[in-house]
């Protein structure tokens, strides 16, 4: 039987070999909660009243909150921080970063099978491992017993050919594909990128992309692990990983394939309010859409790189007046580097604002929340209506070099 | 006048495609966890008046990818605490499924059954069966493979987990 990459993992997973379709109970290595999700995992663990099990590999990160703006929210934490301490699980503070960024730069390997309580989990996938989100309770559930049951999913193929040239980066490619599959074109399934052109992207390119598999309804994202994987690992972990190099079987069966010339992509947006209502700027740049806020950060477009692709744009340069350009990364580890590297001095001589670590203004409940009728530009995944606060405003998505364009002009333009 | 998840009946609230986490229940409401406090907020970003109008066993009826986005199981817990009998759609987003299956809130996958809002449907869960009683019109579905329908039976995957921990 030839099987996906997503097959082979989850077959080690179950310990028999597996096929799409199959409804198996599969080991975990990972589960995490986060500050939104994670205080209905604990009523659920407490009631089970079976404790948990490996608790070192059990996360508890505090950064959809990050610090807390809410009395409530604030008591989220505590309890949190209570069972984390209660059950020995690893806990994240906050101000240390994005739950799905601090995976990848802590704990993720090859060949993982990582779930959490939050839909971007599917990031972890850049590894070459198979990561899902799930809901509060099928996360106790498999932080009690170190198991979930899933379905093992069908497999769509993407075929990455040529290279992405600047201004051009990693959220336009996965922008395109999911106005390519729409919004639930790929429910249920896994998205497996392969083609030469997975090797022209950096690790935290790979990181963006998969993060983004959950708006076209996908199961999970995945790439094949190579060596750039493993010098992430030794330089975020400082240990070298050895790992075998999995991929698909040639001849695997997938349900579609789509092929993509990376060398061929412009510039995109995702208009409101939906991931995939998706153009190219050069085509929305004619509408002349006045932005009142510029967001850059999150767990696709916080990381070094993106603050470097923005910082080309902005170095030197007066934001607009009429602009509110929030900067936040995604991690301190990326914090700390983009200091030291003078990101942040010259963000903010061009105007910006600089946040705490976290998901900052994403979900609508921290600093950077918009109003009656006005529109952002963001580096975020996702732009439901409502989601960053008034149900009347408008968000749009973008690559931080987008994003950095838009924080001068004032105006969704080309970067 | 809901009965356990066998027979349910109510008004009809009437919803297009792509109703997603962020308009059943925004991220500012999830301070809490408590259903009865989530439903009061219920569907505020596609029907702000949806909270101050259902009642026990009324039926969401929607178009494609309802539930789409964040894992927030709280989407899943605001409609159940609102008292809605049972969500039917022409598909569901995959986290939004588990989500209801495991809090115990009925979901249906049914194309192309006309109703619109206000109308009083029936639903026979395990017989699969859906009756318009405004317009007399009636539908089929299939039901869900039977380990699901315990679950839901049991009142959702922590019920069912705790009946038989060994399992796992």
């Amino acid at each position: 039987m030839k099987q996906t990459l997503t097959e082979k993992i989850l077959s080690a997973g179950a310990g028999r070999k597996v096929k799409a379709g199959e409804v198996v109970f599969v080991n975990i290595d990972w589960a995490l909660v986060q500050d939104g999700t994670g205080p209905l995992t604990m009523d659920v663990i407490e009631e089970l009243g079976k404790g948990v099990t490996n608790p070192d590999r059990q996360c508890i990160f505090l950064d959809h909150a990050s610090p807390s703006s809410k009395s409530e929210l604030s008591d989220n934490h505590i309890k949190l921080r209570k069972a984390s301490e209660k059950y020995s699980m690893r806990l994240f503070e906050v101000g240390e970063g994005v739950c799905h960024q601090l995976m990848a730069e802590d704990c993720v390997v090859p060949g993982d099978v990582v779930v959490g309580a939050d839909s971007h989990t599917c990031m972890a996938g850049a590894f070459g491992a198979f990561a899902s989100g799930y809901g509060s309770t099928d996360i106790a559930v498999a932080m009690a017993t170190g198991k979930i049951w899933l379905k093992v999913p069908s497999a769509i193929k993407i075929v990455l050919e040529g290279e992405l040239t600047y201004p051009t980066l990693a959220k336009d490619l996965i922008l395109y594909l999911i106005g390519e599959l729409g919004a639930s074109g790929a429910t249920y399934k896994a998205l497996e990128f392969t083609g030469p052109g997975v090797e022209t992207l950096s690790m935290e390119s790979r990181l963006t992309i998969c993060n983004m598999a959950i708006e076209a309804g996908a199961k999970n994202g995945i790439m094949p692990a190579d060596d750039k994987v493993a010098d992430y690992i030794l330089e975020h972990r400082g240990v070298s990983f050895d790992f075998e190099r999995l991929r698909a079987d040639d001849g695997a069966e997938y349900e579609r394939e789509i092929k993509i010339n990376l060398s061929e992509l412009k510039p995109q947006v995702a208009a409101p309010h939906s991931v995939d209502n998706v153009t190219t700027v050069e085509e929305l740049q004619k509408e002349k859409i006045k932005i009142d806020q510029v967001f850059i950060g999150t767990c696709t477009g916080g990381r070094l790189e993106d603050l470097r692709d923005a910082e080309k744009i902005t170095r030197g340069k007066t934001k607009n007046p009429n602009v509110r350009f929030i900067i936040t990364p995604a991690s301190k580890k990326i914090f700390l580097e983009a200091m030291r590297e003078g990101l942040l001095d010259s963000f903010m001589e061009t105007g910006a604002m600089i946040g705490t670590p976290g998901c900052g203004p994403c979900v609508g409940i921290q600093g950077g929340i918009l109003g009656q009728g006005e529109a952002c530009l963001s580096t975020a995944n996702r732009n439901f209506k409502g989601r960053m606060g008034c149900g009347e405003s408008f968000i749009y998505l973008a690559s931080p070099a987008t994003a950095a364009a838009a924080a001068l002009s004032g105006e969704i333009s080309s970067p | 006048m809901s009965n356990k998840g066998i027979e349910i009946s109510g008004r009809v609230f009437k919803y297009g495609d792509n109703v997603d986490t962020d308009q059943i229940i925004p991220a500012r409401y999830l301070d809490t966890s408590d259903p009865e406090e989530l439903a009061k907020h219920a569907m505020e970003g596609v029907d702000e008046d949806f909270a101050a109008n259902v009642s026990s066993g009324d039926i969401i009826i929607a178009g494609k990818n309802f539930g789409c986005g964040s894992s927030r199981e709280h989407a899943p817990l605001s409609i159940k605490g609102a008292g809605v009998g049972a969500v039917i759609a022409e598909t569901f987003a995959r986290i939004f499924v588990r989500n209801a299956i495991n809090i115990g809130l009925p979901i249906i996958e049914l194309s192309g059954f006309e109703a619109k809002t206000g109308d009083e449907v029936v639903v026979e869960l395990r017989r699969g069966k859906i009756k318009n009683l405004t317009s007399g019109k009636e539908g089929t579905f299939t039901h869900f493979p039977e380990f699901l329908s315990e679950i839901i039976q049991a009142g959702g995957l922590m019920e069912s987990v705790k009946k038989d921990l060994s399992e796992f």
